[in-house]
């Protein structure tokens, strides 16, 4: 008997999921993630389905911060939701709720089946549009230009990590962040990595 | 130093499932640990494999789960403590050596890890793997977190010392792929070397000797009856109730998490089962006595429910236990917090009013984005060589297990039939000698090696009729880029390996007609599969070109890209029949992303127009 483990702190949760397409670095993103909530002494449960990631599949990783047990997010329940592609985005809306704030990458990856005739990519204002009308507020910014502006195409992940971090919604702080991928990013692309951190952060707060 | 490897009891770093699990064998002073690769286990082991290069551990990726499971069986019955890895269906495999070693026992530790994948986010079935303990008389431990996951494997070695018997550690994929803050412990130093003294008659499993060692196995179980009842593991929280709810793994998360949103804890008890083999009797009779009703809340199988009805029947309790039925959990599939929650508040008649999902009937449809052979994958040009060399013929098409299963889907469909590994190739026997079809499998060359030997030399001996493609990438891709028997091991830097040919195999077998194919030659290719499929009997191509993704990882020079030029007249026999992911249609024409493309030039030998060319600068198109 432990009557003692039942006494939870009743600490805010917050559950964030990401969305993207494999290949664009969105475990990273959450690895920084994780790392920052461990530098901010923020308890921090991750969870991810990456067995396709390198086959073009998409790739799904649900956060939860604060006193929660469990590492992944039902239907409806998402705080945030990040994508990295407009279309997963708008495929990953069972997640939210009309209190969800939503990020996302607005630079398209069609993917091999509109090519073959099997599908249609969805217009980007429409998407725009659908979001905005469900959901608390929608961030949307070319990930993929800001990428070039701060020096690599690959740095998406690192831009719309600062635009998450500028709505101020999850428990760590920019310091926390910035310290994370310094710690997670080879030593040559820290750089360029923070700088796109900042462009994103800057392109939210336009927004 | 390998971040596993950390001397800094006190530490806390942010680990993978899979990594904490490694690390708590590692602080458990693991000394062997055997694989063959299978998700969602497979990170377990390449941390093994590195980390076996800068410490005594030794490690191997077997050639299939049941000899991993036979090394590591020796290593722990000559005291050396031993773990061994493997998915849920891995343990089929493995089954018939598990069965009897649970006879035979343990000197040294020996954790056998399943990885079972509810939800089959990347497997063939979804079976529950805990009905192996109750099968083979071994214990069970399944952790609910990454933190406990750590601890808990630590605790394996030791109970399975304690029992002589090797112990049965259970995950699922959200165990495997889940990533918490973790507190480093100490590293107990690996023995690496034990002995064996001869004692046929307690280890040569004949019926006279098994006999008594059935007796010794279910003293054995006894004594883990005894164990679980006081484990640690199996533990209480709330002691108020009247309602109980039991529950395991991660649904225990899913369970607290609902107590808490629901504000129930005074309602409440929770029995969280973490040694589930054999199941704590009298520790469960005592939660039962004190409820009045009870919700059993696991993946999978009522393994729990069934256990905890009988132990209620033979306490003579006739109160309500219910988990699996139409009203409440599923036997398929993955759980998630607000199912769990939406079902506590249902059984328990709490009013609750879930949150509000955004209305999802207007969204339009959007195309699908399933996972796809590579840019440059060599299995896309194999299936195109198969397919105009059959054309005309009515075929089957067996497959197997590894990327080139994703070749299931269109415009390539060429994958009909496919239960386990090696499958590709027994099946091929029994469609050929029942159907009037041409039978046409495919297997890869770690799956051929695990499992495809033994039906193709029954193939040979029955005198089969069918063509059987070998597709050798030259690693075992699918799971991560692992070595197998086939792959040259100097290109990895390791030394002290040897090296099988897939060829030499197939030959000594006694196929009489075997082709080697180079794919990417795609019309010397056509012609060869041609002369294969026309063969009556057993016919065996070897398909041979390095995966394009493994040829990045080894820094090997890839080909230029391509790009269609002006003399492009929209047939787009391409894109209609290849499928490659480097292509697209931008305003009515076709293009190559330049950044895709790594130029294995299939497109560009199938254009009617020649029109698709190297690309001499990169930024020419952009």
């Amino acid at each position: 008997m432990n009557p003692a483990k039942m006494d939870m702190r009743h600490m805010n949760v917050t559950r964030l999921i990401i969305v993207a397409v494999g290949g664009q670095g969105n475990l990273l993103a959450s690895r920084v993630l994780g790392e920052a909530a461990l530098l901010a002494d923020i308890p921090v449960r991750m969870s991810e389905i990456h067995g396709m990631a390198q086959r073009g599949g998409v790739v799904e990783s649900a956060i939860v911060f604060g006193n929660a047990r469990s590492t992944i997010i039902s239907d409806g329940e998402a705080d945030i939701l990040l994508g990295f592609e407009p279309s997963e985005t708008l495929r990953a809306m069972n997640k939210c709720n009309p209190n969800t704030v939503v990020i996302t990458n607005l630079s398209p990856l069609p993917p091999f089946t509109v090519a073959i005739g099997k599908g249609q990519y969805p217009d980007l204002h429409l998407v725009q549009s659908i979001i905005r009308r469900k959901t608390k507020k929608l961030i949307a910014i070319d990930a993929v230009e800001l990428a070039k502006e701060a020096g690599n195409v690959l740095a998406v992940n690192m831009v719309l990590l600062g635009a998450l971090i500028q709505t101020g919604i999850l428990p760590v702080t920019i310091d926390n962040v910035k310290e994370a991928i310094k710690t997670r990013i080879k030593a040559a692309f820290v750089e360029i990595n923070l700088k796109a951190f900042d462009l994103g952060f800057q392109s939210a707060q336009k927004n | 130093m390998h971040k596993l490897l950390t001397q800094e009891p006190g530490k806390k770093l942010l680990l993978l499932g899979n990594e904490a699990i490694a690390r708590g064998a590692v602080e458990a002073g693991v000394a062997l640990a055997t694989t063959y690769p299978g998700t969602p286990s497979s990170e377990i082991s390449a941390n093994f494999f590195n980390i076996a290069k800068e410490s005594p551990l030794y490690f191997e990726y077997s050639i299939n789960e049941k000899v991993a499971l036979e090394v590591a069986a020796a290593a722990a019955n000559a005291c050396v403590r031993s773990m061994c890895v493997m998915k849920h269906v891995g343990l089929n495999v493995a089954a018939d050596a598990l069965m009897t070693l649970a006879y035979v026992g343990v000197k040294a530790g020996l954790v056998i890890l399943t990885a079972d994948d509810p939800f089959m986010f990347s497997s063939q079935n979804e079976q529950d793997n805990r009905y192996y303990a109750k099968l083979s008389g071994l214990p069970m431990l399944e952790p609910s977190s990454v933190v406990e996951a750590k601890e808990m494997v630590a605790y394996a070695f030791e109970l399975s010392e304690k029992l002589a018997e090797p112990v049965l550690f259970r995950t699922t994929t959200r165990i495997n792929h889940s990533n918490e803050i973790v507190t480093l412990g100490d590293i107990i130093t690996p023995v690496t070397t034990g002995d064996f003294p001869k004692d046929p008659f307690n280890y040569v499993t004949v019926p006279a000797v098994s006999r008594n060692l059935h007796k010794k196995l279910l003293k054995n179980l006894a004594a883990a009856a005894e164990i679980s009842e006081a484990s640690q593991y199996n533990f209480i929280e709330g002691n108020k109730g009247p309602w109980g709810i039991v529950a395991n793994g991660v649904s225990y998360n899913y369970a607290r998490d609902a107590i808490r949103d629901l504000k129930i804890e005074d309602r409440v008890r929770l029995l969280r089962i973490g040694f589930s083999h054999p199941m704590p009797s009298r520790l469960i009779t005592d939660f039962l006595k004190g409820c009045e009703k009870v919700l059993i809340i696991e993946e999978g199988e009522p393994y729990m429910e069934e256990n905890i009805k009988a132990i209620a029947q033979e306490a003579g309790l006739t109160i309500p236990i219910k988990g699996k039925t139409e009203e409440l959990f599923s036997r398929l599939f993955e759980f998630d917090p607000g199912m769990v929650r939406k079902n506590i508040a249902r059984y328990f008649d709490i009013s609750y009013t879930p949150v509000t999902s955004v209305d999802l009937s207007d969204i339009p449809d959007i195309a699908q984005r399933p996972p796809n052979l590579c840019a440059g994958c060599s299995h896309r040009a194999t299936y195109y060589a198969v397919k105009k060399a059959a054309v005309g013929k009515a075929t089957i098409y067996p497959t197997d297990i590894g990327c080139y299963t994703l070749g299931l889907l269109p415009p390539l469909s060429m994958a009909d039939f496919l239960i386990c590994m090696g499958s590709s190739v027994g099946t091929s026997c029994g469609f050929s000698k029942t159907t009037n079809k041409k039978v046409i499998s495919f297997i890869g060359d770690s799956t051929f090696f695990h499992s495809g030997i033994p039906p193709l030399i029954n193939a040979v001996f029955n005198n089969h009729n069918f063509t059987l493609v070998i597709l050798d990438n030259g690693t075992t891709a699918m799971t991560g880029h692992q070595p197998n028997p086939g792959v040259d091991m100097d290109q990895l830097k390791c030394s002290g390996y040897g090296r099988v040919s897939i060829e030499g195999i197939v030959r000594a077998i006694g196929v009489c007609h075997v082709e080697m194919i180079r794919p990417f030659r795609i019309k010397k290719s056509i012609e060869a599969v041609r002369k294969a499929i026309d063969f009556e009997g057993v016919s065996v191509i070897i398909a041979q070109e390095i995966c394009p993704l493994y040829a990045k990882s080894l820094k090997k020079a890839m080909g230029k890209p391509f790009y269609v030029s002006d003399k492009c007249k929209n047939h787009r026999d391409c894109i209609n029949e290849l499928a490659c992911p480097a292509f697209s249609i931008e305003n009515e024409k076709v293009k190559i992303d330049p950044d895709t493309c790594v130029g294995c030039t299939l497109c560009a030998q199938i254009c009617p127009e020649h029109a698709i060319l190297p690309l001499k600068e990169k930024s020419k198109i952009r």
